[in-house]
């Protein structure tokens, strides 16, 4: 009896453990940037001959989106920064990753644009230094330039009301509290 | 005959495909270097650094942008700024975390990646053992049952 029960046993376990692996995620890697203070990237602005760097924001939280226009899963995200924006709760920075300035500036017109500031980044140089490895990421720097967390893959509503807006609002009383 | 040939032409057809695979993988861009020390250091770390797209291919295999892109940063590193193996993987590590090795550290974090086939290997042992000496404890009585069959007979 005993002695029969173990194959059923082993198989019950290997289920167990497969069925825990469906639920993972392989490509949200865990990344080490988290914690850190955010790279610096000085980088020219999509609508102007201007560059930007993160540097200007330092006081205040702001979220970073790495978005491009050629990225389906952007197009899938990207209402839902636009409702955010509207809201005002954060400055949103867009970072159009490997992209031309033309087919952005048409994405962006077609679809809306809730970034205070967009930047360039041509060749994916400032990518790597975020640990950029596919778009959309998304970065929420907290006032001192920390980041506090990554989303990888699109945003999705239950992301933003799970994670985001719980994160957003906990980092509006630091600043508070600080001042 | 006629089967044998089959075979034989099958074996060779994939000799074939394997040896053209091999070179499809060798033809990525081809970087200039200032010493043999450079390519050296280069192919080792293209070939032990992960690409984060596709997640089971190495940079030197994948050609997806953001393999492309790293052998681009490690070429750079590497000749340009005259930087050592280490801390190109200090750089790619700092950023992409140690998912981007293949050879990652021994930390707590990977203990069981790095001993888990050690014990998996000693449980396999313990059950072979145990299945060596049940059938050994076995046999003997058999024998001793064919002995007793085989005087009783006489």
């Amino acid at each position: 009896m005993n002695k029969q029960m173990i194959p059923l046993a082993i198989f019950s376990a290997l289920v167990i453990f497969l069925a825990i692996g469906l639920t993972l995620d392989p490509k949200d890697v865990p990344s080490p940037l988290i914690g850190k203070p955010a790279a610096n990237f000085n980088l020219q602005k999509l609508y102007s001959d201007e560059t930007f760097s993160p540097n200007e924001l330092k006081g205040e939280p702001w979220i970073l989106n790495i978005w491009a226009s050629w990225c389906v899963s952007c197009r899938q995200e990207h209402q839902l920064f636009v409702d955010l924006a509207k809201e005002q709760l954060i400055t949103i920075v867009g970072l159009n990753y490997k992209d031309t300035p033309a087919e952005a500036k048409a994405w962006l017109k077609e679809l809306g644009n809730p970034y205070q500031v967009t930047v360039q980044d041509p060749n994916g140089q400032a990518g790597i230094d975020w640990g950029v490895y596919g778009v959309p990421e998304t970065f929420v720097m907290d006032s001192q330039g920390i980041i506090r967390y990554k989303f990888t893959g699109p945003l999705t509503k239950k992301r933003i009301k799970q994670i985001l807006l719980p994160l957003l609002s906990e980092l509006k009383d630091n600043k508070t509290q600080v001042k | 005959m006629k089967i044998h040939f089959l075979l034989r032409s099958i074996f060779f057809s994939f000799l074939t495909f394997t040896a053209l695979m091999h070179t499809a993988n060798a033809s990525i861009e081809t970087y200039p270097f200032d010493t043999a020390q450079q390519e050296k250091d280069y192919n080792i770390l293209i070939d032990e650094l992960r690409c984060l797209v596709c997640q089971n291919q190495n940079l030197a295999d994948s050609n997806a942008e953001l393999a492309q892109d790293l052998r681009r940063q490690v070429h750079t590193m590497l000749v340009t700024e005259k930087k050592d193996k280490d801390s190109v993987v200090k750089f790619m590590v700092e950023r992409y975390g140690d998912f981007v090795l293949y050879n990652p550290p021994v930390k707590s974090q990977t203990l069981l990646l790095w001993t888990g086939p050690f014990i998996f290997l000693l449980l396999g042992i313990g059950f072979l053992m145990r299945i060596i000496r049940q059938s050994n404890s076995v046999q003997p009585s058999n024998n001793k049952e064919a002995e007793d069959t085989a005087s009783k007979s006489e």
